[in-house]
């Protein structure tokens, strides 16, 4: 079997803007919530957000692209152009027919479906709408595999490409199918990822409407508080990463720096409830050990798991039995963590965002801490690392995905030269 | 697990051509346009009045009332299409390991009537008119999810999306599961964008759609043609192991998927690319990965986009990997229209039914002869003997360009 591994990384999440930016916040545990800005939020029971503070023009895209992508793409392409500068993979030098995208998004171009929708109706009255006041090429808008056609155009990459939508488990998903496809050889280099932009009133309102998300509007920073008793539902987010994954072999001929391999990744549907989740983890758990299978690894061989910690007690429970069930007393060993606490739930985004999270705390040995967690919940007994980074030497880290629709997916990065 | 081959067992379709995979291909084969003006809203004034509709289609005959609130129409077909399909494979979900059981959509538009209509109730009444499903109704993996709860698929669940090429995907990533282990995978695309926001999103892309003589509006391949028209609909697939197929004596094993590939133009994101290199290297690479050269395959379902440009291009790629041969080639998606990311299942669908029965479906609302000279354009439904392989290409808005060799089982 082919050998996949991370040679480059690009981030853009709340509070960090740029791969450095991003670890250090989360390594400093300082959330970066606060009252929404992009739009009024007073009539919303949830009104705070994570927002990126993000400049395209400072990012290099041009006015011309910003009026054409979708708040998501922008993202999506400027953390692309840090992953491929940070792996010095030239594609002009390379064989671009072998590079391929694939890129996970759960809502896509939402805030300019929504936006458009409301100028074209009038604000909302009209069922049918004057098309005379949409903007050109709104079909783009429509298809979120308009991003992944943004990356394959921008680099010049002629391989597969496509976007990956499974929801909140996009952003493992899409680096799941860069992994296979690169095992399979279809392709010897994918640049991958995940991007989602949902701060918008519709997503806002859904959220609200199914009390999913925190209503602590009084102290943002302390709104969301993974595995901790006082939680009220999760905090939404934005964001991207994007990582660039090559052969093994591709790697080291062109003596790329190598972050970590890809050694196992697996995906479980619940067949339960388009939302709920059962407390006993049984799928998540099922996902998880197939990854360790594939990975060659016993349970103890993880040496930190970047949780999905949304901050809903349906997860924490569910995921703390998930741990248990996969990993046996180890799960009490092994330190976890949830940087939701820090930079919210960016739907499909968080996935790949967490998975750069696992590649830096290999490469650097630092576990970034649950921040907020100050009260644990009883029920939730396992060692999320509340409040304080810490050092660790992992070689081997998983990171959890759970989302709607009931997928758990589960993917395993370890350390280079780590394995066989 | 090298030694396992993926086939397509059962076929579920919701199109415009039918509902269920008889009468789908019964019609298909009598060369009928189901493209007609717009009937589910008052489209007068909207940009697109020209339209491949579903008819005939009673969502509560296969969803029951608890979770027609909780979906759109899109998600409607796709669990009618499973539903049958699964018939149509004679295969009961509930006596297999949910584990060893997945499913894998495409998806490209979502739910788009739910949308809008959630849309208009926060803007025009507030937050508290939001539907609570809204979460769960909208989204592009609402269809995958549904399928995954009704039938208790619990194995590794997918969406993919790449407009319209994206079905391919699907069938490719279905492939591979099933090569790696998974013992069924349910897989397709179903779309419905024919509601007023949908419609007026795609102005700019479905030009035929805009009016004129419904039967001519959409001809790929013609001289003269101005474009594609819109439809709704899709197919589901029942992929299985072959061996495991054979063991449970499925009732019908239509054909294997035996080769897939997928390229992208990397061009531009709206205009076409100026040539048809990599279009042309997807078809060539699901033919090799199949094992099979050019000379084996018997029938092409062509992505007939419908505009000048676009349709020389595919000529172009055909003769660079046919050569001087003249492979009979066939857009029966011209009497549906395009169908966004169900068009490609529904060519996947018509192509294992050709290669089970023997016959091509037709292209019809272009003449043949008026056709671009040089091709052999399937305009009346056409037996053949010794039909082993098809070839089904697509390429989606963005430079996507997918392929699948299905051959005989």
């Amino acid at each position: 079997m082919r050998r996949v591994v991370v040679t480059g990384i690009g981030v853009i999440a709340p509070g960090g803007v740029g791969r450095e930016e991003f670890w250090n916040r989360i390594v400093d545990g300082k959330p970066a919530v606060r009252r929404i800005t992009a739009f009024d939020p007073s009539p919303f029971r949830s009104q705070i957000a994570a927002e990126v503070d993000f400049d395209p023009a400072a990012r290099g895209l041009t006015p011309r692209e910003v009026r054409r992508m979708d708040r998501f793409t922008q993202l999506a392409v400027a953390c692309a152009d840090e992953a491929l500068a940070d792996s010095g993979l030239d594609l002009g030098a390379a064989d671009p027919e072998r590079a391929g995208v694939s890129l996970g998004s759960a809502v896509g171009a939402t805030i300019t479906l929504e936006e458009e929708y409301v100028v074209a109706s009038d604000r909302g009255r009209d069922w049918e709408v004057d098309h005379r006041h949409l903007k050109p090429f709104l079909y783009q808008a429509l298809v979120p595999s308009s991003a992944a056609a943004e990356l394959a155009v921008r680099y010049g990459a002629h391989g597969p490409a496509a976007v990956v939508s499974t929801g909140c488990t996009s952003g493992i998903d899409a680096i799941g199918r860069a992994y296979r496809l690169v095992q399979d050889g279809e392709a010897d280099m994918m640049i991958t990822g995940a991007s989602d932009a949902p701060i918008s009133p519709i997503t806002v309102a859904c959220f609200d409407a199914i009390r999913a998300t925190s209503p602590g509007n009084g102290e943002p920073e302390a709104a969301s508080r993974p595995f901790d008793a006082g939680r009220k539902g999760f905090v939404l987010g934005e964001g991207a990463a994007v990582l660039v994954v090559e052969e093994l072999e591709h790697a080291r001929r062109r003596g790329a720096r190598v972050y970590c391999e890809i050694t196992g990744y697996a995906a479980r549907a619940n067949g339960f409830h388009m939302t709920g989740l059962r407390p006993d983890g049984h799928e998540l758990g099922e996902a998880i050990g197939d990854a360790l299978g594939q990975a060659a690894l016993n349970p103890e061989d993880i040496g930190y798991i970047s949780a999905h910690g949304s901050g809903t007690r349906q997860n924490d429970l569910h995921e703390t039995s998930a741990y248990k069930r996969s990993l046996g007393d180890h799960a009490r060993r092994v330190p976890i963590s949830s940087i939701k606490s820090v930079i919210g739930h960016s739907l499909g985004a968080i996935g790949s965002i967490e998975m750069a999270a696992c590649a830096l705390v290999l490469q650097r040995g630092v576990v970034p801490p649950t921040a907020n967690l100050t009260v644990p919940d009883p029920e939730c007994d396992l060692d999320y690392t509340p409040l304080v980074a810490r050092e660790v030497s992992a070689r081997h880290a998983l990171s959890a995905g759970s989302g709607f629709g009931g997928f758990q997916s589960a993917m395993i990065f370890s350390e280079p030269g780590a394995v066989r | 697990m090298s030694d396992r081959r993926a086939v397509i067992t059962g076929i579920g379709v919701v199109a415009p051509t039918g509902i269920g995979v008889a009468e789908h291909w019964e019609e298909s084969l009598t060369g009928r346009s189901r493209i007609g003006p717009v009937t589910s809203f008052d489209a007068t004034g909207a940009p697109i009045g020209l339209a491949g509709e579903v008819t005939g289609f009673d969502e509560r005959e296969f969803v029951d009332s608890r979770l027609l609130v909780q979906t759109d129409r899109w998600t409607w077909f796709a669990l009618a299409a499973t539903e049958l399909a699964l018939a149509d494979a004679a295969l009961d979900p509930a006596r297999e390991d949910p584990f060893d059981l997945s499913v894998v959509t495409a998806g490209a538009s979502g739910g788009n009537a739910f949308g809008q209509r959630e849309i208009q109730a926060l803007w025009s009444k507030g937050p508290r008119a939001v539907s609570a499903y809204q979460s769960i109704g909208w989204f592009y993996a609402a269809s995958s999810g549904q399928l995954s709860i009704k039938h208790q698929l619990k194995g590794a669940c997918g969406v993919v999306v790449a407009d319209a090429a994206g079905a391919i995907d699907a069938l490719a990533e279905a492939a591979r599961l099933i090569r790696r282990g998974t013992e069924v995978v349910v897989t397709g695309g179903t779309e419905a964008p024919l509601s007023p926001y949908a419609l007026a999103c795609q102005a700019g892309e479905a030009t035929a759609g805009r009016g004129g003589d419904p039967a001519t509006a959409y001809r790929p391949f013609a001289p003269g043609a101005g474009g594609h028209v819109p439809g709704e609909g899709g197919a589901m697939l029942i992929v299985e192991d072959r061996n495991s197929a054979l063991g449970r004596c499925a009732p019908t094993v239509y054909a294997e998927i035996a080769g897939t590939a997928s390229t992208h133009d990397a061009h531009h994101v709206s205009d076409p690319a100026p040539g048809h290199r990599q279009y042309a290297r997807a078809m060539r690479e699901a033919i090799s990965r199949a094992g099979l050269g050019p000379e084996d395959v018997g029938v092409v379902f062509a992505d007939g986009a419908g505009d000048p440009v676009r349709d020389a291009q595919e000529v172009a790629a055909l003769r660079e990997v046919f050569g001087g041969r003249r492979v009979p080639v066939t857009v029966p998606k011209t009497m549906t229209g395009r169908l966004c990311s169900g068009g490609a299942a529904l060519d996947v669908a018509w192509a294992a039914l050709s290669l089970a029965g023997g016959v091509i479906p037709p292209t019809v609302g272009t003449d043949g002869t008026a056709a671009v000279e040089g091709l052999d354009l399937v305009t009346e439904a056409r037996a053949v003997d010794g039909l082993s392989a098809a070839l089904v290409v697509a390429r989606g808005s963005g430079g996507f360009n997918s392929a699948a060799v299905l051959t005989a089982a």
